[in-house]
């Protein structure tokens, strides 16, 4: 029985509950620290009409264990990364002399940052993620030298970024200047790449909840992102991710901080609006 | 000599009497084994917590050694009796000679 058949339907769950307590926690609900209530499963936003109807965060296709290590801070390994940027939130960097808490109000009252990127930048009129944004204010307020795209810092920051914004909804904006490299992403997420011939939808949209090798093929959600994942034990960034499943396929795969892995950060975005932001997560 | 270390310990604010809890602590530390070596073939030198200990009112509760497999960031999650109410004192050992201490109070509900 194919297990993205029984994700299908509440009903077919609550049916299998009983039947089948084993996969009783394909109905378990997140809440963090026993606080932040975590949507980890909701309607598909309008423009996955035909392809999802429901979307899910890659929370619910983890182990017990895995799901339940991110439950409380404590257990959650990548809390220790978000401890690192706080110090360096308040760290004075570069010829300024200026620290992040000099322009910014606790890392807090950037909690609508991590929901809303990647997003269209006026100013520099280009879609911006949060790693741009963060070498914009390095380089152009601080002074400072920029940050490698996956240095340990820059990943710490998304991981504080993602923290101060738990519980809150992805909301990335996919109409207006942004629209041309949405669409680029879509494209490429459909496109076929590699020996093996997959593009990212033959595994995260026709095939989630199906077994590869010795693991759940999620959906491909990137609302956990950054994500501590506990086989190579430290962040992984979305971009990092896409490395990887584009490797997976035996291609040449794009740089993280490249155009083409950008408009695909933004498109598979836009596939989680509506589901938690819930990072840092603890993925296998 | 080991930077950034820091102690965390979590312990419920209160228990019952008689009642057992669960102790979770942690502590940031890189647990170099002596074992490795760097890119010019010299051994880096050994440098991890040693000893790990928890007392509740002066009475031990757990005293644990630590060796040199365990990994970065050693993680040591324990059950206790709460008799009364007190205080949990915890103390790691480093190689070094430093000593890393961590206390938390619990009531009697």
């Amino acid at each position: 029985m194919k297990i993205n058949k029984m994700l299908g339907t509440a009903v077919a769950l609550t049916a299998l509950a009983i039947t089948m307590p084993a996969f009783a926690d394909e109905n378990a609900e997140l809440v963090i620290n026993g606080e932040i209530p975590i949507v980890t499963k909701t309607a598909a936003p309008a423009h996955l009409e035909g392809a999802l109807d429901e979307i899910m965060s890659g929370w619910v296709f983890r182990s017990d264990e895995t799901q339940a290590m991110e439950m409380d801070d404590f257990d959650n390994p990548a809390m220790l990364f978000v401890e690192e940027a706080m110090v360096a939130f308040e760290t004075p960097m570069g010829s300024e002399g200026k620290s992040c808490a000099d322009c910014h109000d606790g890392p807090e009252s950037l909690a609508n940052v991590r929901p809303t990127y990647p997003k269209w930048n006026d100013a520099k009129e280009q879609v911006y993620n949060i790693q741009m944004q963060v070498n914009d204010c390095l380089t152009e307020r601080m002074g400072a030298e920029k940050e490698k795209y996956d240095s340990q810092l820059m990943k710490n920051y998304l991981a504080l970024l993602a923290s101060v914004a738990r519980g809150t909804p992805v909301n990335v904006a996919i109409d207006g200047p942004a629209q041309p490299m949405w669409e680029k992403g879509k494209e490429m997420y459909y496109t076929r790449y590699g020996q093996l011939e997959l593009s990212c939808a033959s595994c995260h949209e026709q095939n989630y909840g199906n077994w590869i090798r010795a693991d759940h093929l999620s959906q491909g959600q990137v609302n956990g992102f950054p994500v501590y994942r506990l086989k190579d034990t430290k962040l992984t960034s979305a971009q990092g991710r896409f490395k990887g499943c584009v490797r997976d396929t035996r291609a040449e795969t794009f740089k993280p901080g490249s155009e083409e892995f950008l408009a695909l950060e933004l498109y598979v975005a836009s596939r989680g609006n509506g589901l938690s932001v819930e990072g840092p997560s603890v993925r296998n | 000599m080991a930077s950034g270390v820091k102690p965390r310990v979590k312990v419920p604010k209160s228990a019952s009497a008689g009642e057992v809890i669960t102790i979770k602590t942690l502590i940031s530390h890189p647990m170099e084994s002596g074992q490795r070596k760097d890119s010019d073939g010299n051994i880096i030198p050994r440098s991890i917590i040693n000893r790990f200990t928890c007392d509740f009112n002066g009475q031990n509760v757990i005293d644990v050694t630590l060796e040199p497999a365990i990994s970065t960031n050693p993680y040591i999650e324990f059950d206790a009796t709460v008799p009364e109410a007190g205080e949990f004192k915890f103390t790691w050992y480093d190689d070094d000679g430093s000593v890393y201490e961590d206390a938390k109070a619990i009531e009697i509900a």
